[in-house]
């Protein structure tokens, strides 16, 4: 591969006292189509504000195309979205495009821009006049528009309805067969899956996976099945086929597995006396926080009032 | 639609644009931002206009007087300037910089520099558009005289005296939140120009206000304006001082602006 574009070396950022990342090291070639996963406040829009310029990391190192990301030439590649909601609302749609245009050395004509993202009809338009969904289309075009090799999407299609989502994708997958760079961030697992070949999964400030995309939806089908059993039976939960991870919250412990009818049916079969059973579709987090760390004491603290809705598998389209 | 792709991350010389071309960009998109909401340019031609309307013209003994009426504009001139540019760069950077296009726009490849530039051209233009309608009242309703090469200066003083009340609104306007900005930029304001004899005249002052305004940037500008407007002698410290306040927002300008990193959460 050659030298990474993107690259974070033992990366630290706090925010006061909160660590928002924690020691993070992640390296992306040229050409990669990485998506990064993890549920709100994991650090994934931190990591895309340090790759971008915005914030500076308290420690370790940062490099875009092999240059600080706080000089203005490291970002002369790069194209980034704003949030729809930012837009000035005094600008038309053709104004916003140009201003963006302006600050690339070849940037796309501005009629190829709004074309791509069938925007074409609504260039004088001032921004606080369109749709969420057309705010949110220009956003993501403007990321586009500096022809740049590292695209940075943070959420690009959150909010949208299912057919402005797929066309979204398809401009976007049309601009990544020419080479370019991505990284998308996402709590949809369906949007990674039309965007990333690499999955990076972000929580509580760390990478928990970095796989490719089929290795990490494998693991993304991880279930929660809950029992209540006498504690002196517990040790025999751990022996099951098939199960990743025990755990108790409450009264009632809690086993992960890629299969929970396998795990049902050997609890019957080894006439395990549990009772309360009841079986859950696993958060992206739950089941990466299981896997990753060998203890799950720690981490799964913060992740451990688990009955919290699951962004992944529920808010997501169902797969 | 796929024809275009090839040539997209083709490869080319990673540069920036020359920083004036980026300079003349943002220039024309804070100006374009700015006539938008032209109730923004109205509201800040208005207050030093009024304030000759109300304070001068009724006053025989300035109204009257070539002199008087010419110290009285500059000194209202003086107080459209500050107030153009603590109120467009102290509360317009602040505001901006709550919007969540700031830290999109700071993401884009340009530095400080352009950006700063088109902010502070843009405010330069709203002082100079601020004193038309003051020198328009004072040509018509006061016998102001002066000649042309002292009216000229007085327009040439505009940014000279616009630059360190434009880094100390930028200072304000990195350095805080849209709220708290506006109460600050208000709070320095009408203290400064009134401290700095632009509402009355310093001779109005007793003697312990005097010295203490000869030390203020607003007095400094003041009577400096009133030198070029006036050709009467004024006090040789308006310059160093006036210099000095300006090496002194610089260096807090700056140093607000490195430490913005748009919107915190804590």
């Amino acid at each position: 591969m050659t030298a990474p574009v993107v690259e974070l070396d033992r990366v630290t950022r706090r925010y006061g006292e909160v660590v928002a990342l924690d020691d993070v090291s992640l390296s992306v070639g040229e050409g990669e189509l990485v998506g990064l996963l993890g549920p709100n406040g994991a650090g994934k829009s931190t990591l895309l504000s340090l790759v971008n310029g915005v914030r500076r990391p308290d420690a370790g190192t940062v490099r875009l195309m092999g240059r600080d990301p706080r000089e203005p030439a490291a970002r002369a590649g790069l194209g980034t979205t704003p949030q729809e909601t930012g837009l000035p609302a005094t600008l038309r749609v053709g104004e916003v495009v140009d201003l963006v245009a302006g600050h690339y050395a070849d940037p796309m004509p501005r009629g190829e821009v709004l074309e791509r993202f069938g925007l074409g009809d609504l260039a004088r338009r001032q921004t606080g006049g369109l749709s969420g969904g057309q705010r949110r289309r220009l956003a993501v075009a403007l990321s586009l528009v500096g022809r740049p090799r590292v695209v940075l999407l943070d959420e690009p299609t959150t909010g949208l309805d299912v057919d402005a989502r797929h066309t979204l994708w398809d401009a976007l997958r049309d601009y990544q067969s020419g080479g370019a760079t991505v990284i998308v961030t996402s709590h949809y697992l369906e949007e990674i899956e039309a965007l990333a070949r690499r999955v990076v999964v972000v929580g509580s400030g760390r990478v928990l996976a970095d796989d490719d995309l089929p290795a990490v939806l494998a693991m993304a089908a991880a279930r929660r099945v809950l029992v209540e059993v006498p504690e002196s039976e517990e040790a025999r939960l751990h022996a099951l086929p098939g199960v990743l991870d025990v755990r108790r919250e409450g009264r009632r412990t809690v086993l992960l597995a890629p299969d929970a009818d396998a795990v049902v049916r050997a609890l019957v079969r080894d006439d395990v006396p549990f009772r309360d059973l009841e079986v859950r579709g696993a958060s992206l987090e739950e089941a990466f926080l299981a896997l990753t760390s060998g203890t799950p004491g720690a981490p799964a603290a913060s992740g451990a009032p688990g009955a919290a809705p699951t962004p992944a598998t529920t808010d997501g389209e169902p797969r | 639609m796929t024809a275009a792709t090839p040539s997209a991350p083709a490869t080319r010389a990673a540069g920036t644009r020359s920083w004036l071309a980026l300079a003349l960009l943002h220039t024309r998109f804070q100006l374009l931002e700015s006539v938008r909401v032209p109730i923004a340019v109205i509201g800040n031609l208005l207050f030093p206009s009024l304030a000759l309307l109300f304070f001068v013209v009724p006053q025989p003994a300035v109204a009257e007087h070539p002199l008087a009426s010419v110290a009285a504009v500059a000194q209202l001139g003086t107080f459209a300037v500050m107030s153009a540019c603590l109120f467009t760069l102290g509360a317009g950077v602040s505001e901006d910089r709550q919007l969540a296009f700031d830290p999109y726009v700071r993401t884009l490849p340009a530095g400080a520099g352009p950006r700063l530039a088109g902010r502070v051209v843009n405010a330069i233009v709203f002082c100079l558009g601020a004193q038309v309608p003051v020198v328009l009242i004072a040509v018509l309703l006061t016998a102001a005289s002066t000649s042309p090469a002292r009216f000229l200066g007085g327009i040439a003083m505009v940014p000279v005296v616009a630059v360190p009340f434009t880094l100390l609104g930028l200072a304000i306007g990195y350095a805080m939140s849209a709220k708290a900005a506006i109460a600050v930029v208000q709070a320095v304001l009408f203290p400064l120009a009134f401290a700095g004899g632009l509402f009355l005249p310093p001779e109005a002052f007793p003697s312990w206000l005097d010295a203490l305004s000869q030390a203020l940037p607003s007095r400094a500008a003041r009577d400096l304006v009133v030198q070029v407007t006036t050709g009467i002698e004024g006090s040789a410290w308006a310059l160093p001082v006036l210099l000095a306040w300006t090496a002194l927002f610089a260096a807090l300008a700056v140093l607000a602006y490195r430490r913005d990193e748009g919107r915190r959460f804590r």
